[in-house]
């Protein structure tokens, strides 16, 4: 349940028993190690897909302020680059939001690089479907039962089954939901029933009801909680809480010898309709709390931060211009952050499209002109060894036109 | 004795909220005449409203908020914690923490032979009450006005769900409340709203028209302060003009994607944007009561944004809150809100995926009469569709927690053990994690955790139940002729009464529906 009752404008609230422990924050992980894991050349590269649901406002991250029309449009909450609130420079054009020192530090440190203007192939502005495209990796909406993450893990050799205390996931977000197993975490919570009566109720279900055999073994499965003491969530633990708790443990569990090297997160709350807030406020609020993750991520996987690569993205951006109540409706075009030691960072990669009010997508958001596809495939290519062939069918079916981005990792 | 137990099955749990315990009879009933049992709700007209005393009207709430902040004000330290953590902590959670509820609860406890829902989880409750640690050794607070509040119309929606001869109603009160839904975790006024809303928005229109459920829906307090219309003002109104503030969309997107004509059914951003400013205006009376009772909806003309709009190819003069009204009159009978609707009410009832025969029925009916909402009921229920689909959808966690006390026989005097079971399912009472409502598919509910919850429930329930009931005879009760031998022979064969138990009320004739 959720329990800041006197702060929540987001919409996306409470999912789930992890979500009402952990605010909206869910992490689940693929269920093997790579065989490539552990190989002689001594690469052992991390994949982490953080996805924001609820649409993160691009140009409120990573803010065009060397656009003529930016202050204009977003108004009362546009950032600046002086002043008290300062946003950190990050070229001659571009400054990221000021609660994100370490995304900052990332950047400078040549570990982090922000793509803009980017989208889904998505259009319209529905988060559910938006979403969905977003995490599916199809050209469109529909009902989809698997995601891009999941149907690229076909294309690694499996190895080991992960042997960290994880458990099936109840909530592994659809980026990672598919024909591949996956983990997550479960906090132990009741006395579980007795083994015995357990098996007494998969055989009855084998006989009677194969569907619920295959989802209650799996449930079964539950080994000790990857939540260590520290992990336990707070009262008033808000969103910002949340997402940290999460990649601790999720940083933790990756860290091991014999934890999962792909993973995927999904934090809730970023549909900033009313008082957004700029350099303080709700969305910086938030953000600290993305950055934060970021910053345990580094510090969590300590060498293997060498070998990871961490992927935001959301499933559309927002109005360019601000609406009536300080706060941005949904729009199109936005940013996506890679951090992480094999990221070539330490650049804002950017075909700008402009804030003209011509330029602008539909006249009112930010036009995408960088497909997200092309660069989620150059990290699946470059960082994790996956085919052009499959990307192009499998992992993002009808994309053989969107060709992975040159360079991201290295 | 029992004529059709198949069908009489599909009657309690496909439409209903499953066998009562005790001399209910239900089964009997059921299985003599399995649409008429299902259908003796249709014929009471008020069956879905819920008057009880002490349930109070949403102007009457919103004062009870406004003067229980005001009061906060005034003593901010003492009303505090009061006001954020232990909301939800007292209200889903009266477990561990040494509050009044729990107290209440384990005296309750001892008195009864119900089983426990109570399941909040332990690491949970400590790592609650370690935030609360200044607080915790002092002497329990009292519940403050808005916990005491979402408790009562918790437990009067449970009771009456529980109570319920076979609850077809009552299904059909949480598949509208669901579709329409606010959400009780957003803010002080959400929480206190959430039930006056499903009595006052819902309930009296469950057997009403679709267009006067929609209207009533987003002419509600709630609704308005859910998607921040309340916020919303037309850029050229006067209130826009002064205050420099203008549209927000949530509400118009909302109702378009989510409350009649559905995702993709051809609408586009410029109807969205004209129908929020249609809506501009649609507001409730806030706590200083300037222009009506606080917490009463109101049209507000100074902040509507004046001028004739078109919206879906037509254009609504400026007639102020006319021009919403007939909107939301036409999006009400638009082909798409029939098709979307009827898509909805077959999945949710039959299958993730209902006979497309079953579904072009209602549509046709939806459109044929008026969107009358009985109508559409009793298609379902007179249809040969409904009846010989397999059960193959799982239970929500509601509909099993219910399904489970009324089995039980036992009418409980307090929700947590409701709130908290419902919590920790991923089905928190009145509190989607978005205002397209719960999910309702096999997908979300028969996961792989969910199922092993669902077990450590089972057994939870079936160990403070004992040996005072025989899982034979209660076996009887819930499937009697419709259970499989497999699921007789292992409840025959368990080493306890107790272990009986869990692996009846996990079983699939109690699972699914």
């Amino acid at each position: 349940m959720e329990t800041n009752v006197d702060c929540c404008e987001n919409r996306r609230l409470v999912t789930s028993r992890r979500a009402f422990l952990l605010g909206g924050a869910s992490f689940a992980a693929w269920a093997y190690l790579p065989k490539f894991a552990r190989a002689a050349d001594g690469r052992d590269p991390r994949l982490i897909v953080v996805i924001l649901r609820g649409a993160l406002d691009g140009l409120a991250t990573v803010a065009p302020v060397g656009d003529p029309d930016y202050a204009a449009l977003h108004g009362s909450i546009a950032l600046t680059s002086d002043g008290p609130h300062a946003a950190t420079m990050l070229d001659s054009f571009f400054v990221l939001h000021p609660s994100m020192p370490e995304f900052a530090r990332m950047y400078r440190d040549k570990q982090a690089a922000v793509i803009h203007a980017v989208s889904t192939p998505y259009r319209d502005r529905s988060h559910f479907d938006g979403q969905d495209v977003l995490e599916s990796g199809f050209a469109g909406p529909g009902r989809v039962q698997s995601g891009w993450l999941n149907r690229a893990l076909e294309g690694l050799p499996k190895g080991e089954h992960v042997a960290n205390g994880l458990a099936i996931g109840a909530t592994t977000p659809l980026v990672l939901r598919g024909a591949a197993p996956t983990v997550g975490w479960a906090p132990a919570t009741l006395p579980p029933a007795a083994d015995d009566t357990a098996v007494r109720l998969l055989d009855l279900y084998q006989h009677r009801d194969p569907a619920l055999a295959s989802a209650l073994s799996q449930g079964l499965q539950l080994e000790k909680a990857a939540l260590g003491e520290d992990m336990k969530a707070k009262p008033g633990g808000n969103n910002v809480a949340a997402m940290r708790l999460v990649a601790r443990g999720a940083a933790k569990v990756m860290a091991a010898d014999d934890g999962p090297r792909i993973a995927a997160l999904a934090f809730d709350g970023w549909d900033t309709h009313a008082n957004e807030g700029g350099p303080v406020g709700r969305l910086a609020q938030l953000l600290s709390g993305l950055d934060g993750a970021l910053g345990d991520f580094q510090s969590g996987l300590g060498e293997r931060w060498r070998d990871t690569v961490v992927v935001v993205a959301t499933e559309f951006g927002r109005t360019a211009r601000i609406n009536g109540t300080e706060g941005t409706d949904h729009g199109t075009g936005t940013v996506a952050l890679l951090a992480g030691g094999a990221v070539k960072g330490g650049r804002v990669i950017a075909d700008w499209p402009g804030l003209k009010v011509a330029n602008l997508y539909e006249g009112r958001d930010l036009a995408p002109t960088t497909d997200l596809r092309a660069a989620l495939k150059g990290v699946l290519r470059d960082h994790l060894g996956i085919g052009e062939a499959l990307l192009a069918t499998n992992v993002f079916p009808d994309s053989a036109a969107v060709k992975p981005m040159q360079g991201l990792v290295g | 004795m029992t004529r059709d137990p198949q069908a009489a099955l599909t009657a309690l749990n496909r439409f209903g909220f499953g066998a009562r315990g005790g001399a209910a009879g239900d089964f009997v009933n059921a299985a003599s005449d399995p649409r008429g049992f299902v259908k003796a709700d249709l014929q009471r007209p008020a069956a879905p409203r819920l008057e009880m005393p002490g349930l109070q009207p949403t102007p009457a709430l919103a004062e009870m908020v406004f003067a229980y902040q005001a009061e906060v004000k005034q003593a901010p330290h003492a009303a505090k914690a009061n006001a954020t953590t232990a909301t939800a902590i007292a209200e889903a959670a009266p477990s561990a923490d040494a509050k009044p509820a729990a107290a209440k609860m384990a005296s309750a406890d001892m008195s009864s032979k119900m089983a426990s829902m109570d399941m909040q989880p332990k690491g949970n409750a400590d790592a609650l009450m370690r935030e609360n640690e200044g607080a915790k050794p002092k002497a329990p607070k009292p519940l403050n006005v808005i916990q005491r509040t979402f408790r009562a119309e918790a437990l009067a929606r449970v009771q009456r769900a529980l109570q319920a001869d076979c609850g077809f109603g009552e299904r059909l009160v949480t598949f509208w409340s669901n579709h329409f839904c606010v959400s009780a975790a957003k803010g002080q006024l959400g929480r206190m709203w959430a039930g006056s809303f499903e009595r006052e928005a819902i309930r009296p229109h469950v057997f009403g028209r679709f267009h006067e459920m929609l209207m009533a829906v987003e002419q509600h307090p709630a609704m308005l302060f859910f998607l921040d219309n309340q916020q919303s003002l037309g850029p050229d109104s006067r209130a826009g003009q002064n205050r420099k503030r203008g549209l927000n969309e949530n509400l118009a997107r909302e109702i378009m994607e989510l409350h009649t004509l559905g995702v993709g059914s051809g609408y586009t951003q410029a109807d969205v944007t004209s129908l929020a400013r249609i809506i501009t205006g649609w507001t409730f009376v806030g706590r200083q009561g300037k222009l009506g009772p606080p917490g009463t909806f109101l049209f507000n003309a100074h902040a509507h944004e004046p001028g004739p709009q078109t919206l879906l190819g037509k254009t609504y003069p400026d007639s102020g809150l006319a021009q919403g009204e007939a909107a939301l009159a036409d999006i009400a009978h638009h082909p798409a809100t029939a098709k979307f609707i009827a898509a909805k009410f077959a999945r949710h009832f039959v299958a993730d995926d209902p006979p497309p025969a079953l579904t072009a029925r209602l549509h046709d009916v939806f459109r044929k009469t008026d969107g009358d909402l009985l109508a559409l009921a009793t298609t379902l229920v007179d249809s040969d569709d409904a009846w010989q689909v397999p059960l193959t959808k799982m239970r929500s966690p509601y509909e099993y927690l219910i399904a489970t006390g009324r089995l039980l026989d036992h009418i409980p005097d307090e929700p947590g053990r409701y709130l908290g079971g419902l919590n920790m399912l991923g089905q928190p009472l009145w509190a989607p994690s978005g205002p397209n409502g719960f999910p309702d598919t096999n997908a979300a509910w028969a996961a792989p955790e969910g199922m092993k919850l669902r077990l450590d429930i089972a057994a939870e329930v079936a160990s403070r139940v004992g040996d005072n009931v025989d899982p034979r005879d209660l076996l009887q009760l819930v499937a009697a002729g419709a259970s499989s031998q497999d699921t007789r022979h292992t409840i025959e064969r368990a080493e306890s009464r107790q272990q009986a138990l869990a692996l009846l009320l996990m079983s699939p004739e109690f699972q699914r529906r």
